[in-house]
């Protein structure tokens, strides 16, 4: 009995996605692929844009931070900043302080894109082996050319999981721009009187899935970009060891 | 059946003050009058948060010591994990609510989930950094199997699992405040309540702040206790 009536729901859910019908009040008609395509272009839209910027703004401060290696405290504290500050309260600090509307959402939703691409591009930057950026260095590159040819080729997967950290997070926190005065994914999820159950769990499955389906395909643009030197280490370390543990200790007699 | 039934009775107030909340602006004076209203959704937000993270570091504790013994299951259960922990937690909530009904418990089993993923990976690579020339120092001494695990291991491998435990105790404050949604309390009822008021705004942005913060100390506190090793050598 439960469980049929906990599938109805989901199926009464599945449909709104496919089908427009009359609201609950039946004042107006609402969901639809239509208007989820609508919905889920306008949640893609200001989040893209939040991304965008944010990449625009972290990647070049983490890149020459990192290759001079200074002020850790600052690339590195902004994750931790970063994480402590709830989602919910920075767009209530953008909404409260800025204003309602597109720009103060992308404002808001690129403060919490930058510090995973900051902290990771720095952090990147670092975990980059000495020892090639000196025999780099001794072949002559200048400093730029070995950010651009050693340094950001092997740096380039740690950043690119900062950038999708980041995604995911945005498309998250993009559900709650209703709030900003904005439609989005949200929408029907913080309209419930128009939209009902059905719109509201609809909602909640069509943002899971577009989040999902964005995650996976930069999880696999991440491979593509991972150096294929990289990849060989890692199959090697997954390798056992040949070498029997015994035989290193006769090092110490 | 209406799941988001209106948030639990946490109205907008923007009484006092000399009509400062009305001009919307910070208002100490409607903050410290005020201050009452949020004492009761802070003892939520800290109950809805912390039992998240005890009953998730357990579990996610438990399947990295499955998983360090049966390396095999390190890739399932880190998939497995963040492909969870990449679902929005507003969706979560919402999808959970037909199943488990509105209440903490809705909230409890999602934040849970979410902590998993953070914890497992950390105690990975936690276990993952022991020196191989420690281990098989212990092994020399003629450590059980068991033994190595409390004595060498677990005990080398506590400051890459209480980091785990750091971010995701500051990640479930963070998430706990959509936990609203799911019919549980929090401070996010009271941001959502009066998102375009300064003042409210403020106190709960700082209070949430506060918490993760506090929340960090204390575990970084209980790390430096248990491994009073690394304070010698610092």
């Amino acid at each position: 009995m439960i469980i049929a009536g906990i599938l109805d729901t989901f199926g009464g859910a599945i449909e709104f996605i496919f089908q427009r019908r009359p609201s609950d009040a039946g004042t107006v008609e609402v969901g639809g692929l239509g208007e989820i395509v609508n919905l889920a272009g306008n949640h893609f839209a200001v989040s893209f844009l939040a991304i965008v910027i944010s990449i625009a703004v972290s990647v070049p401060i983490g890149l020459w931070l990192g290759h001079l290696g200074r002020a850790e405290l600052l690339a590195v504290g902004v994750a931790n900043v970063g994480r402590a500050v709830p989602a919910l309260a920075i767009i209530g600090f953008c909404v409260a302080f800025l204003g309602t509307g597109f720009r103060n959402l992308a404002f808001a939703l690129t403060l919490l894109a930058i510090p995973p691409i900051l902290t990771n591009t720095y952090v990147g930057m670092r975990q980059v082996d000495p020892e090639l950026v000196d025999a780099a260095r001794g072949q002559g590159l200048s400093g730029f050319q070995i950010v651009r040819k050693v340094e950001w080729p092997l740096a380039l997967p740690t950043i690119f999981g900062g950038i999708r950290i980041s995604v995911v997070t945005v498309l998250a926190t993009a559900i709650i721009a209703p709030a900003a005065g904005l439609d989005s994914l949200g929408t029907p999820i913080f309209s419930e009187e128009i939209y009902g159950d059905e719109g509201v769990l609809g909602a909640a499955i069509v943002v899971a899935l577009l989040t999902l389906v964005t995650d996976a395909g930069f999880a696999f643009v991440q491979r593509l970009v991972t150096p294929k030197g990289l990849k060989v280490v890692a199959r090697e370390k997954r390798r056992p060891r040949l070498m029997p543990t015994s035989i290193r200790r006769v090092q110490h007699p | 059946m209406s799941l988001i039934a209106q948030s639990g009775g946490f109205l907008r107030d923007r009484t006092g003050d000399s009509g400062c909340p009305s001009n919307n602006g910070i208002c100490l004076g409607w903050m410290v009058d005020h201050l009452d209203r949020y004492w009761s959704p802070f003892l939520e937000h800290v109950v809805i948060t912390l039992i998240p993270l005890t009953i998730g570091f357990a579990i996610a504790l438990s399947m990295g010591l499955l998983a360090h013994r049966q390396k095999w299951l390190i890739t399932p259960l880190t998939g497995f994990t963040s492909a969870i922990y990449t679902i929005p937690s507003i969706s979560s909530f919402l999808l959970l609510l037909p199943i488990t009904g509105r209440g903490n418990d809705t909230a409890i089993i999602a934040l849970t989930a979410y902590t998993l993923v953070i914890i497992f990976r950390n105690v990975i690579t936690g276990l993952a950094g022991v020196p191989q020339h420690a281990v098989d120092a212990a092994r020399g001494m003629g450590l059980t199997n068991r033994q190595l695990l409390f004595r060498i291991e677990l005990p080398l491998a506590l400051p890459e699992i209480i980091a785990g435990l750091r971010i995701a105790a500051a990640t479930t404050v963070g998430l706990a405040a959509f936990a609203y949604l799911a019919g549980a309390g929090g401070l996010g009822a009271n941001i959502d309540a009066d998102i375009d008021f300064r003042g409210n705004v403020l106190v709960c942005g700082v209070i949430l702040t506060l918490l993760a913060a506090a929340l960090d100390f204390i575990v970084l506190s209980i790390q430096r206790l248990l491994t009073p090793w690394r304070r010698a050598a610092a």
